[in-house]
């Protein structure tokens, strides 16, 4: 970690709930333990994040970043350990955790043959959220207008990651689990994604961050974890708490 | 202290299994001999069906067989779906019933080809019960052909438990389709075997073979169900092992980014 | 329930409106299979303009015309199911009805009710079809109508679960035929029974057919209800 980063993160932690009190656990892994397949993905992973934290996972290709986001979604078997995600355990109350949190992974997970407002309304009607915010989120990531009623198979690889973007922004789902959000998007849309994600933190919202391009994403977390062979290797939780 | 003790009351499972493994094996052998002195030499041929009777020695008991199977594939399947009662055990159990069952249906199809083609001179005749064994046979050899579509070993117990569900309600289904299928449209009566009288020895052998396969059953099912164990246990034995070298390349990359 | 059930039957039909496969698709196929059924059963089927009466000296239409419907209906219905299931997978987003947190009962009456909506279409086509080409003439429109639909409801039922179990299956397409076939099979045997029954004039003797496809259709709905939230999960 360069100066440069520690002196950007000052605005965005000033966003952050006040000190003193305690921000809510909106994630708890405990030695989470995840074959794939025979693949042991996470090793015996910890890792806590509270509302308004951006924390970014960083770490080497196959070093797990993807699987701790699937977790928390419940997506991936947990062999041991166990997370609890917004208060629920995800082995029992998958189905309202599911509506309260929003992952963005290297899929877009739209429909080909939906026009752009078709799939963000559905994704939003789907998680019994506010359908009067889809305009302003069309708005806030330039897929308003024109595009509005283009089918997303027309669309370029950046342009569905806006929309696929605008569909969280709309439900505000008090988790957000993107992976590698920042790739496919051009400079504009990149600057555009952290305000976003800055906006959403300053709301309240917990922000698990998978990304490779550590400079840029550095820059609007307000913690690093490094995760190597399936479990967290170092935490900056404690680097910032003494700066 | 807690990982001795487990794998002493596995080595007591081993050997307990063992020993059934033995037992049924040498019941099953011994009645399976014993059923073919008696099918065979023992009892006479009949009046009516001649030599052909001697398939009923072998052809109800495998049908039973065969139905034995599908039931306890769904109650298995069913008891893994059950989050209360889920246990890899049950999976096991419910993919080698459901490989057995295909494996005596498909006998079952061929004993009663037999037998028609002796009765009424037809290898394949379009009766209610014939007709139900094939679909019978069909459907779960769909089931089977699930199991072993490459998955996760947890996708596959639930693929295999709800797909021998979706198989096992079809069952009275496909059973009163095809009885009514054929009463309502042609005499079903020509397809009885009417003429046969079984009594004495003829009903003790019959009897008998439903022992015999019943322990043929068992044994195979504890044969299948013990490889699954084996399989499994190798590769959760592996899993320690896994973990400990997954984490291991987490500290050689640490010693790397330090440095 | 219902209300994602009806999130889930609009989306699919919408989909469906805007890309036109079953119309595009599985339409023309359906029309096909009855020219090939013309050809295959040319005997029973085909009226000569230049010989008079060639059908009704063999058997009457009334007794094919129903095998045919009812078998390429089976047909559109796998077509169709593997449809219901690749519009999920697009641009690999198999997890997206898992992650949407709707009821899982409701996603499966949504998506089945999108099946049924599409097979009544093709039925539709089916049965002109068979007037038109085959002469058939239609009697008991009771019958008909309530054989159709429960029949239609059982097939989708039972496509949209096997559907649900094959979906991320390289082997799908090759799958969902060896395990829905089977199952439905009472279902084609009863539907055809109905129709047969009711093109001939034995109304009465239909009944019981019909019957027999409440009970299916109702065991492999409820069936659907209880179980498509096993059937969605992978983990």
């Amino acid at each position: 970690m360069s100066v440069a980063d520690d002196v950007q993160l000052a605005p965005v932690k000033m966003t952050a709930p006040p000190a003193g009190t305690v921000p809510e656990v909106t994630v708890a892994m405990r030695s989470v333990v995840a074959v794939l397949g025979v693949f042991p993905a996470l090793s015996g992973l910890d890792l806590q994040a509270g509302s308004g934290e951006v924390v970014l996972l960083r770490g080497p290709n196959g070093a797990g970043k993807t699987t701790v986001l699937r977790a928390c979604a419940g997506l991936v078997p947990i062999q041991r350990g166990d997370i609890s995600v917004l208060g629920c355990d995800l082995r029992k109350d998958r189905r309202s955790v599911r509506r309260r949190i929003g992952l963005l992974g290297h899929a877009t997970s739209l429909y080909e043959d939906l026009t752009v407002e078709q799939n963000v309304r559905f994704a939003v009607r789907a998680a019994a959220g506010d359908v009067d915010r889809i305009p302003a989120a069309l708005e806030r990531l330039d897929v308003g207008g024109r595009l509005r009623t283009l089918g997303v198979m027309h669309l370029s690889a950046g342009q569905r990651r806006r929309v696929a973007l605008a569909a969280l922004v709309a439900r505000g789902p008090r988790l957000w689990l993107l992976d590698e959000p920042h790739a496919g998007l051009d400079p504009d849309g990149r600057d555009l994604l952290d305000e976003v994600i800055s906006e959403a933190a300053a709301a309240g919202t917990t922000v698990l961050l998978a990304s490779h391009d550590v400079d840029r994403a550095t820059r609007i977390a307000s913690r690093v974890v490094l995760i190597t062979g399936g479990r967290v290797v170092t935490d900056s939780v404690g680097d910032h708490h003494v700066s | 202290m807690r990982t001795t003790a487990t794998m002493q009351t596995s080595g007591v499972q081993t050997s307990t299994v063992q020993t059934l493994s033995w037992l049924t094996g040498l019941a099953a052998g011994a009645s399976l001999a014993l059923l073919t002195v008696l099918g065979l030499f023992v009892t006479r041929p009949d009046e009516v069906q001649g030599e052909a009777v001697r398939l009923l020695y072998v052809h109800p008991a495998t049908a039973w067989v065969a139905y034995m199977a599908f039931a306890v594939t769904s109650l298995a399947g069913l008891l893994w779906l059950w989050p209360r009662t889920r246990k890899p055990l049950w999976d096991r159990i419910a993919g080698a019933s459901a490989s057995i069952g295909v494996v005596f249906t498909g006998l079952t199809l061929v004993l009663g080809s037999l037998w028609g083609r002796a009765t009424w001179g037809f290898w394949w005749v379009w009766d209610a019960r014939g007709t139900s064994t094939l679909l019978l046979f069909l459907l779960y050899a769909g089931v089977v052909a699930l199991r072993y579509v490459p998955a996760t070993r947890d996708a596959r117990a639930r693929r295999t438990a709800i797909g021998a569900l979706i198989a096992f309600i079809d069952v009275p289904l496909v059973h009163f389709s095809v009885k009514w299928w054929k009463t309502l449209h042609q005499e079903a009566s020509v397809l009885q075997p009417s003429g046969v009288q079984i009594h004495g020895l003829q009903l003790f052998t019959m009897l008998f073979s439903f022992v015999a396969f019943s322990l043929v059953y068992a044994w195979l099912m504890i044969q299948r169900t013990r490889l699954a164990r084996w399989e499994d246990e190798l590769e959760a034995g592996g899993l320690d092992a896994a973990i400990v070298a997954r984490q291991s390349e987490g500290s050689q990359h640490l010693i790397g980014a330090t440095s | 329930m219902f209300r994602d059930a009806l999130l889930v039957l609009g989306k699919d039909l919408r989909i469906e409106a805007r890309a036109k496969v079953t119309l595009r698709q599985v339409a023309p196929f359906v029309v096909t299979v009855m020219v090939l059924f013309a050809f295959g059963l040319d005997r029973v089927l085909v009226r000569d303009a230049n010989v008079a009466d060639t059908v009704t000296d063999s058997v009457p239409a009334a007794y094919v015309v129903p095998g045919l419907i009812w078998l390429t209906l089976l047909f559109a219905l796998l077509l169709v199911v593997s449809r219901s299931v690749s519009i999920e997978e697009e641009d690999g987003a198999g997890d997206a009805l898992r992650l949407s947190g709707l009821d899982p009962a409701g996603i499966f009456l949504g998506k089945a009710g999108a099946i049924v909506v599409q097979l009544v279409a093709l039925e539709l086509l089916l049965v002109l079809g068979s007037m038109l080409f085959f002469q058939a003439r239609l009697h008991a429109p009771l019958l008909l109508l309530s054989a159709t639909a429960l029949a239609t409801v059982g097939m989708a039922a039972v496509g949209t679960c096997y559907g649900a179990l094959s979906s991320g299956l390289r082997s799908r397409e090759t799958l969902l035929p060896v395990l829905v076939m089977p199952v439905v099979a009472p279902v084609v045997l009863a539907a055809v029974q109905a129709w047969q029954l009711a093109l001939v004039g034995e109304v009465g003797d239909g009944w019981p057919w019909v019957r027999l496809l409440i009970v299916f259709a109702v065991v492999y709905v409820s069936f659907g209800v209880l179980a498509y939230g096993a059937l969605l999960e992978e983990s």
